[in-house]
């Protein structure tokens, strides 16, 4: 599985208002972290790249950097664990296969699960769960997809801060190697898990530098600590300088 | 509703009905007392037991070919938008026409027997059953909608594994209107004409002025509903319990 970028240029309007122009570089096998503010537009992008409705138009162009066709290669996980509440864990985590119709692995399934911490609970249905594991059990279920690239729409802002940092630690693990898109309003969870980071605002999307370091990096690393810092800073005040 | 509740107000309307019949001093044939219903009812058993049964019957194949019909209907107009677009004003038009007045014509196309009091139970529940299944249907979380289309989900296995079980708790609320309107069904067409069941006996016995036989059937068609009303009560509190994963395994 070789993970394409993907480029996204154009301009989205409701009732023939335009809302944003987007020009977007997701680059291959890399975590881009698109941050901003509530309302901005972020989700929007990231139902664009994904083919959903978004209530309004699109002009422009979305394409895979390899040339191929994005459909059947993307999967993505979203704030709320969308986990079907009649159905067990490890029933959820297979759910695509079944609505594809394709031969159920549960085997595969079980694995991923032990690999999310979740072996233990495979056969309990979603409401036995804490809100973390509920979030795990909907990572496990991405995996489960394979699919080369991931989308992620705020898929740990409804956890607390310390299960929202182990969450953050699993998923930058186990999505390695993959195309990550991660939407996000937190400037700390950018920091800590983008290789590139894009800011957008009502102007534009306007590329950040992000730490070098390794991901995830250490809630203590300094230097994205200090890029969390100005990324706070500019979302506040959009005028301050990078 | 607990049985002990149930059990304390038929007590209590007992002793009204008991108060009323003291009180009022009315002649037995206009209004007779609990006693005289209860010694009707003891004499009259078998009498009852028969045509109890064949109302019975009726109301349950009523309720189950109206619930297969509504269900059926409900999932066609969830899958395919024309069907939707075409067929749910007429639906909601057919409601206009209140299933009483089409009882003689019933009656007239499908006989005296149980037939056309079945149909006329199918009638009066089909809407409800529908109207309610087909909104639970397209109430699916958006997000799970999304997520199953970037799963590239097929639509017969959408409704399968999504749209059908997270719809039934709606498909409950339907049961227990159409367990409430099935019986009247029933009722109304065995009224217009019948040989057998609840509701014509208590014509036959109205005609004979037995008003306490009457009273004994209409009794009994109030504990057949009671009992069908607390048997769908707790199917639908089930459905709900599976749909939500609170079901005990």
């Amino acid at each position: 599985m070789s993970a394409p970028g993907i480029s996204l240029e154009g301009q989205h309007s409701i009732g023939g208002l335009p809302l944003f122009d987007a020009e977007l570089m997701i680059p291959a096998a890399r975590w881009t972290c698109l941050l901003g503010r509530s309302g901005v537009g972020k989700s929007t992008i990231l139902r664009l790249i994904l083919g959903l409705e978004t209530g309004g138009v699109f002009t422009g162009r979305i394409a895979a950097t390899d040339g191929a066709a994005l459909t059947g290669r993307i999967t993505y996980m979203a704030q709320s664990d969308l986990l079907l509440p009649w159905l067990t864990v490890r029933e959820n985590v297979c759910i695509g296969a079944r609505l594809r119709g394709e031969r159920v692995d549960v085997a595969r399934a079980s694995a991923l699960l032990d690999r999310v911490g979740l072996g233990p609970h495979a056969g309990k249905r979603p409401p036995a769960l804490s809100g973390g594991m509920r979030q795990r059990a909907a990572l496990a279920r991405t995996l489960f997809e394979d699919r080369p690239v991931v989308l992620l729409d705020e898929p740990f802002s409804a956890l607390d801060a310390g299960t929202r940092a182990d969450m953050q630690e699993l998923a930058a693990a186990l999505l390695q190697g993959r195309t990550v898109l991660l939407v996000t309003h937190d400037p700390a969870e950018a920091a800590r898990l983008g290789h590139g980071i894009v800011v957008m605002s009502a102007q534009g999307m306007t590329a950040w530098p992000a730490p070098r370091s390794a991901t995830p990096r250490p809630v203590s690393d300094a230097e994205a600590l200090d890029c969390q810092t100005r990324l706070l800073d500019h979302l506040r005040h959009p005028r301050a300088a990078a | 509703m607990k049985l002990r509740d149930s059990l304390l107000a038929l007590l209590v309307g007992l002793g009204l009905w008991q108060a009323i019949v003291v009180l009022t001093d009315a002649p037995h044939f206009i209004l007779p007392s609990p006693a005289r219903v209860a010694e009707a009812a003891y004499q009259s058993r078998v009498l009852i037991a028969q045509n109890a049964w064949v109302t019975a019957v009726e109301v349950f194949l009523g309720l189950v070919i109206g619930t297969a019909l509504g269900v059926a209907t409900a999932i066609q107009l969830a899958l395919s938008r024309t069907a939707e677009r075409l067929m749910l004003p007429i639906l909601v038009f057919t409601q206009a026409v209140p299933v009483f007045a089409l009882a003689p014509l019933l009656t007239l196309w499908f006989g005296y027997g149980m037939a056309s009091k079945i149909v006329m139970a199918v009638l009066i529940i089909y809407f409800p059953v529908t109207s309610a299944f087909h909104d639970g249907l397209t109430r699916v979380d958006r997000g799970v909608r999304d997520l199953a289309r970037t799963m590239d989900a097929g639509t017969w296995r959408f409704m399968r594994h999504v749209q059908i079980p997270s719809a039934l708790p709606s498909l409950g609320s339907g049961l227990k209107l159409a367990a409430v309107y099935a019986p009247i069904g029933a009722v109304i067409g065995e009224w217009v004409g019948a040989s057998r069941g609840l509701g014509y006996l208590m014509l036959l016995a109205n005609g004979r002025a037995k008003i306490d036989l009457m009273f004994a059937s209409l009794i009994v068609l109030a504990c057949l509903t009671v009992m069908l009303h607390l048997l769908v009560g707790r199917l639908a509190a089930r459905l709900t319990l599976y749909a939500q994963g609170r079901a005990a395994d």
